[in-house]
């Protein structure tokens, strides 16, 4: 959520961490490392039933981070919420918004209907987040598509040309080969105001919140402000 | 839209925070979870609201008006329906940690800790000691009496129930907390401090209730603990106010695999021949009305409710008064603190009950910088005039912009246990100024519908995230 120097870096070295919220259309997965195989699952979803798998798919990722070196000096760290399956029933809590940096919404290129439903989580995000979110669009299972171009139901100038009127950053990608993951992610890096920093981690504030976990054995004393 | 799965090992009605933490629990122990709410927001009764929910919601509109829009954007505003802090070494606390729900959430210490002695224009309010060694440097009480009661503290410290030589002589078991207080020789005031500021009784029922001195031991030393722990009040509170507990509570059975579905009616509640619960029949309205409402049954084993969705089966054990006040300065003789909790004893005041005041402000991300919030609350102990029973609050507080009161609010509990039905009823959020009778709550509901104790230190150890 802010700018901040990382302990013991090089001098001029700057870290900030952010808020991404992933909002992915049922059976879309883009972000691996969660403790389901994504890749695996990617390939499953070509012939099951992808509301059935759709719950596995997110759950995996319902707390990941993903850190991006934009160059030697700045490095910026991504703590990605997912939906946990609350959008489902449109459900999802405030909480879930609030404060978010920065929002990828994903969907399959290969699913007519799918950009339909990223089009209303983009105007769900206009209206619930921060003003000034940074909101990537993502057209996954590019590589279906490379493989088999008939696959394709949604064409990228479509695509492209509705991002570019909402103001969204716009990629297609491919969660099971990684194209294009790492670009989308830095390309919001790039957009985020690193030296501004936000409500959250900010190390200045006067009363920095409050860290409820135990005291570590060997602290001294009842100090256990994260100051 | 997808369906709803035929059958569900626990269907829970309502989202305040009882219900939340249970759902949240319940998904991670790896039972299957549908968890509703009528509402079309997480929180209940629990909820924190904007300020125009908040004039809506006690009518204080008058017609073609829209008081809420001198207050600056309506969503910087999150105001509690209920008045409760958390203790930092509470059971609630402990549950968060447990269960990393922390994660999703931001803390901060609420400022100071007051209680008021005296009434009218004499009134004077200190703050409450935190330990002994404050004892002696209060204000609240003379020379030889801060002697006396830095003894009385010094002893609560040492105090083990399994130790006698450190009962002084006393039954402990058996004994009232009057004959505690008298042996230490201590003044009424000090009492009256100590039982309801620290102890927070809000009564004087315990004084001479049987076995009720253990009962107050520890609760004067889960006071002095938590204020051990940041320093400045034994409370903590969490940013952009409480309703951010039972979304993170959601959240986390979410994460387990617990479905979540607000702005949903429940219909009917089914039963098999021998009374038990067998399943529901509900109906999701859409947020907008664009859409048809989506009808659908399923079965359950077990229902988890708070009073409100089973109306025959609870009952009335009082009624709470209320009435959510808007500021434009911090509170007089409080050394300005930006947030804190003020008793004014019963005593104090002629009353059963105490009055409280729970204030938060914009150092917790509740209002726009430059208001604070204060709730004045007691328990109903006439059937009229319940702005008078409340004015001995509104007096502390000084000048009022806006005032949200309310009808009082009756607190219900279950009339049974739920053994007979399956069917699991939750108490209203008391009077008390925490969460631990609401954990209380918690623990015992658990115990009913799980049929066996709740334990969370560990809970997330080595059980699966999805589990389909």
């Amino acid at each position: 959520m802010a700018s901040r120097a990382a302990a013991g870096a090089r001098p001029g070295a700057k870290f900030a961490q952010f808020k991404l919220v992933l909002l992915e259309f049922a059976g879309v997965e883009i972000c691996q490392g969660g403790k389901q195989s994504s890749e695996e699952e990617v390939t499953d979803q070509l012939d099951q039933d992808q509301f059935d798998d759709y719950r596995e798919s997110t759950i995996g990722a319902a707390f990941l981070t993903q850190t991006i070196s934009l160059d030697e000096s700045t490095t910026v760290k991504f703590e990605i919420w997912d939906t946990a399956g609350q959008e489902r029933y449109k459900s999802l809590a405030p909480m879930y918004y609030r404060n978010a940096n920065c929002a990828v919404v994903v969907y399959d290129i290969t699913q007519a209907s799918s950009l339909d439903k990223a089009k209303s989580w983009v105007k769900e995000l206009q209206r619930q987040a921060n003003e000034n979110i940074v909101i990537a669009l993502a057209g996954n299972k590019l590589d279906l598509v490379t493989e088999s171009p008939d696959k394709r139901a949604i064409q990228t100038a479509d695509a492209e040309a509705y991002a570019r009127e909402a103001g969204l950053l716009f990629f297609e990608t491919s969660a099971k080969s990684a194209t294009n993951v790492r670009e989308l992610f830095t390309a919001i890096a790039k957009k985020l105001p690193l030296d501004q920093a936000g409500p959250r981690n900010l190390r200045t504030a006067p009363r920095p919140g409050v860290d409820l976990r135990p005291e570590a054995p060997g602290t001294q004393g009842a100090g256990v402000c994260n100051c | 839209m997808d369906e709803i799965a035929p059958e569900y090992d626990v269907v829970v009605l309502g989202t305040g925070l009882t219900e939340c933490v249970l759902s949240g629990v319940l998904s991670v122990k790896g039972n299957k979870v549908l968890h509703i709410d009528r509402n079309d927001h997480y929180g209940g009764e629990a909820a924190s609201v904007n300020i125009e929910t908040l004039f809506k919601k006690y009518g204080n509109v008058p017609a073609g008006e829209e008081p809420w829009k001198k207050y600056g954007r309506v969503n910087d505003w999150n105001i509690d329906l209920v008045p409760k802090l958390l203790m930092a070494n509470g059971e609630l606390t402990n549950i968060l940690v447990s269960t990393d729900v922390t994660r999703y959430l931001e803390f901060k210490q609420i400022a100071g800790s007051y209680v008021q002695q005296g009434k009218g224009p004499k009134a004077t309010v200190a703050k409450v000691p935190s330990d002994a060694g404050e004892a002696l440097r209060s204000s609240l009480m003379g020379l030889f009496e801060k002697r006396r009661a830095k003894k009385f503290l010094e002893w609560v410290g040492e105090f083990k129930e399994e130790d006698p030589s450190t009962h002084l002589g006393l039954n402990v078991a058996g004994c009232t907390m009057k004959e505690v207080y008298d042996k230490f020789g201590l003044e009424d005031n000090t009492r009256d401090f100590v039982g309801h500021s620290m102890a927070l009784f809000p009564s004087d029922e315990y004084v001479n209730k049987p076995g009720a001195a253990i009962e107050t031991i520890n609760r004067i030393r889960l006071y002095v603990n938590s204020m051990a722990r940041y320093g400045k009040s034994p409370y903590i509170y969490p940013l952009y106010g409480l309703g951010e507990l039972p979304q993170g509570f959601a959240r986390l059975s979410a994460i387990y695999g617990g479905t979540y579905m607000l702005n949903t009616d429940v219909d009917e509640v089914l039963y098999d021949d021998n009374g038990k619960v067998s399943g529901i029949k509900a109906t999701m309205k859409d947020r907008d009305d664009q859409a048809a409402p989506m009808k659908f049954e399923t079965k359950t084993k077990k229902i988890i409710a708070d009073p409100s969705y089973f109306p025959n089966k609870v009952k009335v054990t009082g009624y709470l008064l209320k009435a959510i006040c808007i500021l434009k300065h911090p509170i007089d003789k409080t050394d300005a603190s930006d947030s804190l909790q003020l008793i004014i004893p019963q005593s104090q005041i002629g009353r059963k009950h105490d009055i409280y005041i729970a204030m938060v402000s914009s150092a917790h991300n509740v209002c726009p910088k430059g208001y604070y919030i204060a709730i004045v609350s007691t328990i109903a102990e006439n059937d009229a005039n319940h702005h008078l029973e409340l004015e001995p609050g509104f007096e502390r507080l000084g000048a009022i912009e806006e005032k949200f009161m309310g009808p009082p609010i009756p607190l219900y509990e279950p009339l049974e246990s739920g053994e007979k039905d399956n069917v699991f009823i939750s108490k209203s959020y008391d009077s008390t100024s925490h969460f631990e009778t609401t954990t209380y709550d918690v623990r015992d509901m658990y115990q009913r519908a799980a049929g066996e104790e709740l334990k969370v230190e560990g809970l997330r150890e080595g059980q699966q995230l999805a589990q389909e």
